[in-house]
This record gives C-alpha cells, sequence and structure tokens, in this order.
C-alpha cells in the first residue's frame, strides 16, 4: 500500500482528472474504430458480390450497411477531433518534448482521414447517379485508406511503448531525429497487424450478430443469411490469425518491455519457473490472491521452456513501474481479451467444421446466440486490450522516456474536473444519440420489408426509411410554401 | 529553409479551414438566425441540403492543422495549449456538439427533438469558430508565451477578442455567400435573395470589424500591425479590399453566376488568413517565438513536407472530384426503395 500512497501522494493533482478525460474519450472513440476501418471492407465484399452476381439483396445490404458506416464516421470525426486537442490540452509537455519525433505518424494519418472523408462522401451520394462501375471503383480506396489511417495511429502509440529515432542531449532533449526508426519501431509491426485483424474481426462479429439476433427471431430469408454469412465468414477466418497474432505481440512485449509483461502476467520477482495466474489479484507486498494458479505456465509460454527467465516487478524501482492496482487492472483486462478471444476461437472452429462437413450453416441455436453474443464480446476484447496496453506501460507516457506526471498540463485540477464533467455529459447524449439512430435505422428497414413482403411491391419514394438521416436521401428544396403537416 | 517551407504549408492548411469550414459554420450561424420552425423552415432546409456531402471534408482541415502544428512546431503547440486553454476546451466541446447535432438532427422524430438538435447545432456553430478565432488572436497579439499560465486570462484582451468575432462575421460572410448560389442551383430564388441579403450584411460587419481589429492592433500587437500595413502583408490587405468591393459588385449585381461571389468571398478570406501570416513574419507568435526557433527537427520537417507532398498528390484530386461531383448535381443517394423493388421481386 505504501508505494501507491506515495505514488499518489508524487503525482501532481491534474493527473487523475486528465488522465480520466482522456481514458473516457478513447475508451468511448475505439468503440467507434472497428466499424470504420472495418465496415468498408465488408460492405465492398458484399457489394461487389451484389454486382457480380446482380444480387438487388446484396445490393440492398451493402447500401444499408453504408448507412451505418456513415453516421458511425460522422460520430467518429467528432470524437477524433476531441483526441487531437485533448493530446495539446491535457498533455503540453508530451507534444512539446515529443511532438517532432513522433507526429509524423499523424500527418499521414490526417491525410487518410481526409481521403476517407472524401472517399466516403462520394461513396454514399454516388448510388444514385454515378454509374454501377465507376461508383463502386470510387469506393475501392476505401478500405485501403483506412488502413493507412490507423497505419498513422498505431505508429505513435507503438513508438510511446517502444521510443526510438532520437538522441537525448546534455539537456535531456531529443535530437538527432530518424523518423523511420522513429515509425517502425521494434513494437510497430506487430501492434499494427493485431490493431488491423482486431478491427475487421470485430466489425465482422458486430455486423453478424445484428442478423443472428434476427435470425434466433425467426426471421429466416435470403437477406438475414446474407447478411450473416459474409461478416461472420470474414470474422471467422480471421479469428485463428489474430490468436497467432496475439501470441507473437505478447512474445514482443515480453522480449521488448519487460515490466510491462510483468504487470500483465503479475511477476514480482524475476526468476525461472514461472507460473501463470488466471485473473488473481496482486498486492502491493507481492503476494497474489484468489485467480487460478498454473505452475510453470508463464515461462513456457514467454520462452517455449519452464527454464525462461521472467523480468519481474521488482527488476525496477517502484517508481518506475506500475502499482499493484495498475498491475492487477492491466492483469485482468489482459486475461479478459485472452479469454474472449479464445471462445471465439472455439466458435469459428463450431461454423468452419459445420461448414465443411455439411455445407451450410449450423442449424443450432446455441450456434446464434453464441454469434449474437460474439459481437459485443469483441468489443470488450478491443476495449481490454486497449486498457492493457496502457495502464501496462505506467508509470511511462513514453516508455522510460517521460513519466505521465511530468507530461500533465498545468491546468487547474478543478477546471479539468469540470471539464471531464462536461464531457461525460455530451458523450452520453452522443452515444445514446448514436444507438438511438441505429436503431430507429433497423425499425424502419424492417417495417419496410415487411411492407414489401406484403404488398409485393416497394413502398413510395418518398417516404423512405432513410428519409430521416444524416447521410439520407438529401430532400427536394421546394419551391412553394412549406408542406402543411410539419407546422408546428 | 525547411523550417518556413512548412510554415507556409501551415498558414495555407489554416487559411484553407477558415474558407471550408468558416462555410460550414457560416451555414450553421444562419441556422440560428433563421427564425422560428416556420419562417426558419426553407433557409434550415437548404442549408441541411447544402452541407450534407462536404461537411465532414470541410472539417477534416482542422485535424490538419493540428498535426501539422505539433509536428512541425511542437513548441508553438505546446504553449497554445498552455495559453489558450479555455478557449480551446470550449471550441473543441463546440465541435463534438455541433458535430452531433448537426448529423442528430433529421433523425429526430418529433419537432421539440429537431428544435433541441437544430439548437445545438447552431449555437455551436457560433461558439466554436469565435474560440478559435480568439486562440488565433492571443498567437497574433503574442500572448501565446511558455508563462502564460492555462488559468490566467491571457485571451480577455481586445485583439483576442475582436478576432474571435471577426472569425464569427467571417463564417456568416462565407455561409451566407455559398447558400445564395446553391439556392440558385436548387431552384429556390427567393432563397437567393435572402441570403443575398444577409451576404451583404456580413460583408458590412467583416469590413467594419477588420479595421477596428487592424486599428486595435496598431497598440496592442504593433509587430502584426506593421505586417499589415508594409510590403506583402500589405499587398495581401489590398488584395482582401479588393476582392470585398468585387464580392459587393457581384453580389449587388445578383444575376451573375454564382460560382464568382463564391471565389471572391474565398479570396476575402484566404487574402486575410494569408496577410496576417505574412504580417508575423519571422515569427510564430510575434516577438517571443520565431519560426525557426519554434520548428522541430529539419529531419521530421523534410519528411514533413514529403508526406503532405504526397498526400497533396493523392486528395486534391480527390477533393475536386468531390465538389465537381457535388456542384454538378451527381451525388444524390440511392433510396431504399429502388433496391427492395428488386429485392421483392427476386422473392
Amino acid at each position: 500500500m505504501h508505494s501507491t500512497l506515495q505514488a499518489l501522494a508524487d503525482a501532481p493533482a491534474q493527473l487523475l482528472p486528465a488522465r480520466s478525460l482522456m481514458a473516457f474519450t478513447l475508451a468511448s472513440h475505439i468503440v467507434l474504430v472497428p466499424l470504420g476501418v472495418a465496415l468498408p471492407l465488408i460492405t465492398l465484399v458484399l457489394h461487389g458480390y451484389g454486382l457480380r452476381r446482380g444480387d438487388r439483396t446484396a445490393l440492398l445490404l451493402a447500401r444499408r450497411w453504408s448507412a451505418v458506416m456513415a453516421v458511425q464516421f460522422a460520430i467518429g470525426v467528432v470524437t477524433g477531433t476531441v483526441l487531437s486537442f485533448e493530446f495539446g490540452l491535457l498533455w503540453p509537455g508530451l507534444m512539446g518534448r515529443w511532438g517532432d519525433v513522433f507526429g509524423i505518424g499523424f500527418g499521414v494519418e490526417a491525410w487518410a482521414f481526409f481521403l476517407e472523408a472524401v472517399l466516403i462522401a462520394i461513396y454514399l451520394y454516388g448510388w444514385r447517379r454515378l454509374p454501377a462501375r465507376t461508383h463502386f471503383l470510387l469506393a475501392l480506396p476505401l478500405p485501403a485508406a483506412a488502413l493507412l489511417g490507423a497505419f498513422g495511429i498505431l505508429a505513435a502509440n507503438s513508438w510511446m511503448n517502444t521510443p526510438r529515432g532520437f538522441r537525448l542531449d546534455s539537456a535531456g532533449n531529443p535530437v538527432d531525429v530518424k523518423i523511420w526508426k522513429a515509425v517502425f519501431t521494434p513494437m510497430f509491426g506487430p501492434q499494427y497487424w493485431h490493431f488491423v485483424v482486431a478491427m475487421l474481426v470485430t466489425a465482422g462479429y458486430v455486423v453478424a450478430g445484428v442478423y443472428a439476433a434476427g435470425w434466433l427471431r425467426g426471421r429466416r430469408d435470403r437477406y438475414h443469411r446474407l447478411g450473416f454469412t459474409v461478416p461472420f465468414t470474414v470474422a471467422a477466418a480471421l479469428t485463428p490469425v489474430q490468436f497467432v497474432l496475439g501470441d507473437s505481440i505478447a512474445r514482443k512485449v515480453f522480449h521488448e518491455q519487460p515490466v510491462k509483461f510483468a504487470a500483465m502476467e503479475i511477476v514480482w520477482t524475476t526468476g525461472a519457473h514461472m507460473p501463470e495466474y488466471l485473473f488473481g489479484r496482486l498486492h502491493p507486498d507481492g503476494s497474489i490472491s484468489g485467480g487460478i494458479r498454473i505452475p510453470q505456465l508463464d515461462s513456457v509460454l514467454a520462452g517455449f521452456s519452464t527454464d525462461t527467465r521472467v523480468t519481474g516487478l521488482t527488476s525496477v524501482p517502484a517508481n518506475a513501474r506500475p502499482t499493484a492496482t495498475q498491475a492487477t487492472i492491466a492483469h485482468w483486462a489482459f486475461d479478459i481479451m485472452v479469454g474472449i478471444g479464445s471462445l471465439l476461437v472455439v466458435l469459428a472452429l463450431w461454423y468452419a467444421l459445420v461448414w465443411l462437413r455439411r455445407r451450410r450453416l449450423p442449424a443450432s441455436a446455441w450456434f446464434y446466440r453464441c454469434a449474437a453474443v460474439a459481437g459485443v464480446a469483441s468489443v470488450v476484447a478491443v476495449e481490454s486490450g486497449w486498457i492493457t496496453t496502457e495502464v501496462g506501460r505506467q508509470p511511462w507516457i513514453v516508455y522510460e522516456n517521460m513519466r505521465v506526471a511530468e507530461a500533465v498540463t498545468s491546468t487547474r485540477s478543478t477546471s479539468l474536473w469540470i471539464m471531464f464533467a462536461l464531457v461525460v455529459v455530451v458523450y452520453v447524449c452522443v452515444f445514446a444519440s448514436f444507438l438511438a439512430v441505429l436503431l430507429t435505422m433497423r425499425t424502419r428497414w424492417r417495417l419496410a420489408d415487411e411492407e414489401d413482403g406484403r404488398t409485393g411491391r416497394a413502398g413510395s419514394p418518398r417516404q423512405t426509411p432513410e428519409s430521416g438521416l444524416p447521410y439520407g436521401p438529401r430532400p427536394a428544396v421546394p419551391s412553394g410554401a412549406p408542406p402543411p403537416e410539419d407546422q408546428p | 529553409m525547411i523550417a518556413d517551407v512548412v510554415a507556409v504549408v501551415l498558414l495555407l492548411a489554416v487559411a484553407a479551414y477558415a474558407c471550408a469550414g468558416g462555410t460550414d459554420y457560416g451555414a450553421g450561424f444562419w441556422d440560428l438566425l433563421a427564425g422560428g420552425a416556420r419562417r426558419g423552415r426553407r433557409p434550415r432546409w437548404l442549408i441541411d441540403h447544402a452541407m450534407a456531402p462536404v461537411w465532414e471534408v470541410n472539417n477534416v482541415w482542422l485535424v490538419f492543422v493540428l498535426v501539422i502544428m505539433w509536428t512541425g512546431f511542437p513548441v508553438l503547440f505546446q504553449r497554445l495549449c498552455q495559453s489558450m486553454w479555455l478557449p480551446l476546451a470550449l471550441a473543441a466541446v463546440g465541435i463534438v456538439l455541433r458535430g452531433a447535432g448537426f448529423a442528430l438532427r433529421k433523425p429526430a422524430q418529433r419537432l421539440a427533438g429537431r428544435r433541441l438538435y437544430g439548437a445545438v447545432f447552431a449555437v455551436s456553430s457560433l461558439v466554436t469558430p469565435f474560440f478559435l478565432g480568439v486562440a488565433a488572436g492571443g498567437v497574433a497579439s503574442g500572448r501565446v508565451t511558455a508563462e502564460a499560465d492555462p488559468s490566467a486570462h491571457a485571451w480577455a484582451h481586445p485583439t483576442p477578442v475582436l478576432f474571435g468575432l471577426l472569425a464569427v462575421t467571417t463564417t456568416a460572410l462565407l455561409g451566407a455567400v455559398f447558400l445564395a448560389a446553391d439556392a440558385r442551383r436548387f431552384d429556390a430564388p427567393d432563397l437567393a435573395g435572402y441570403f443575398r441579403r444577409r451576404a451583404l450584411a456580413a460583408l458590412g460587419c467583416v469590413a467594419v470589424l477588420a479595421v477596428s481589429t487592424l486599428a486595435t492592433t496598431r497598440d496592442d500587437a504593433p509587430h502584426v500591425w506593421h505586417g499589415l500595413t508594409h510590403g506583402a502583408g500589405l499587398v495581401f490587405v489590398a488584395a482582401a479590399a479588393v476582392s470585398t468591393l468585387a464580392t459587393v459588385w457581384l453580389l449587388v449585381r445578383g444575376a451573375s453566376p454564382g460560382a464568382w461571389s463564391r471565389g471572391s468571398a474565398v479570396v476575402v478570406v484566404a487574402s486575410a488568413v494569408i496577410a496576417w501570416g505574412m504580417a508575423q513574419r519571422p515569427y510564430l507568435v510575434p516577438t517571443t517565438l520565431t519560426v525557426s526557433e519554434g520548428a522541430g527537427a529539419d529531419s521530421t520537417l523534410r519528411w514533413l513536407g514529403l508526406v503532405t507532398l504526397v498526400a497533396v498528390v493523392l486528395v486534391v484530386p480527390a477533393v475536386v472530384l468531390l465538389y465537381r461531383l457535388d456542384t454538378r448535381g451527381e451525388l444524390e443517394s440511392l433510396t431504399d426503395a429502388d433496391l427492395r423493388r428488386g429485392a421483392a421481386d427476386e422473392g
């Protein structure tokens, strides 16, 4: 307990509100990222399929997903812009000293983002007038732009984990910047691919989960089958890949950030034959309560041998490592992520086995229940992964080069708390509205489809399900008097 | 040398944001002043209609401005965020509210909801450019220093406040000019007149505020005043003045093709921003931080220049394509019914 108290006493009062605000805004933004990075690709797969086979159902789904993509992107733009402000408003020390070393990734990201905004606008509004082929071809660069954007962000974050590409002068300031080295740091490759695949898997399970829920409610038409199969297949195919990538990133952390690895696995003292703990709680004296202890496993996982020496938290002074509480948080987040990942592998295998043996979708209701939950679970896994990497790095904002406390703003903590409260209120409203929009869209689409089924023809083009959506058809501006029905 | 090039890129990005983002904020400004639900219905309709495909692209410029600033001039970014903490924080909140208000207004079913989202969108369209302008004014008047504490009111001075007001009126001008042209494009001649009158009023306000800001800078920001009244700065001030007159002429004539008045209004704003940048030379923050002092590592700046160059090659054609498709009326989304008709046939 002593070290925790001391760390709290040494920390400036701004630290807690600044970290809470940053954590809250990032955690919210990250929920939107899988749909932003991976939904364009999944949508285009379906769009391409629809065009090739002349399948109107596939085109209808692709069009509807593009509407979801649009709402998501609109919210993502604002929450992303807020993050760029926060870098300066909360962590001026980080940006002032290191901005020119690791900022270039954001330069790439900003342009990629720009391109994405342009392409999304063209894709969404090009459905009617542009020739079908031109429209599809113009959207093709969209997934590439999304991947480029992720490249920039991940370059910056992996630099914070394993900073490279500079030399410190006598005053401790970075000089002699080598951009290539600063972008391609040791953690970059593992983090990037782990992230990209995570986004594809998550987006796939989230979208498929919606149709799995519909399937459970008895909607078993071609529309639901297609809407489930395409994203689920993408996600299921990538899940084992993600398992391998996850394993390799953990080993990379073991080599490059041993103290962070010690926190993730709650290893107190350095040594070989280390046991693995599933969950459990680390105490400031190094004891561990609760959890499941598996002897030798941690050494085996880290280096394929029980003789592998694993660095413990006590290998560095208390003020240069995560506190017991922080280590426990990182450990739990890590275990939750790995646990969800393992369950998703089982689900993917189930799907693959049924498909290989019977050439059809699984019929069991339990499969669809699991598939419906998989969407939410993978979002939880993404959040956990992010918590693991950020909390595990404590107390460093730039690993072994700058403490979070040195980077924080000198604004009064009261202002920061007020700001935090304001942002929480605003974000809760924004995300509630976002969810409401998605649900409204879903309901309107379903009603429209049901009406089609009854009457055997499509409804009037004037009252379309999306006419009230941010990216719905643009209403004609009437040149006469306003229509009477909408007057107050 | 390379630092100067990146400084020019930063200035051009600020000018681009002032024009593109400004038009967008301006639309929100007129949304706010459009009157009650009944009276304001048609202007609001036009505003939604005109903004829809391009509003996000317009605002991505801001992200680019911030990124160039922290990568190219990290010291400037740090000092700006410290000394202009409150205005920037409020601008950030304004940006969330505005984006959410605009995106979520259309889906709102009931009038009360629509009014609430609409009001949020419109008020934050006013607040955000004001505070961004205040931060710019803080830079121009040399109040962005290493010593300025976030809790001190470094921004509560004549020049920053006038810059803020100028930013608001500029957005109003751009918004009205663009909407007047859009009204003609979308066949609403009465709205063309409506926004033309407002554009002229906004232009008057911009002129008055610009002259008083110039007068204030004489004592409050002498370096910038000197720069604006001499050399390259003066050339761009003159360009802004000439294009102001041209805009008045085009607006009064009314019959001219809409694109011309839009072009001249953009030239007014862009020249004003560039004049400010020229007047600040060789400083990033007048008399305390020069471009070379504030610049990041040379290698970073060269890479930033390269990234910008590559991006210009990729992004400019895309943006041109978007605006071209938009102005030619190619951007109209497919209604759901078109697709459902086919799907229903298939059974």
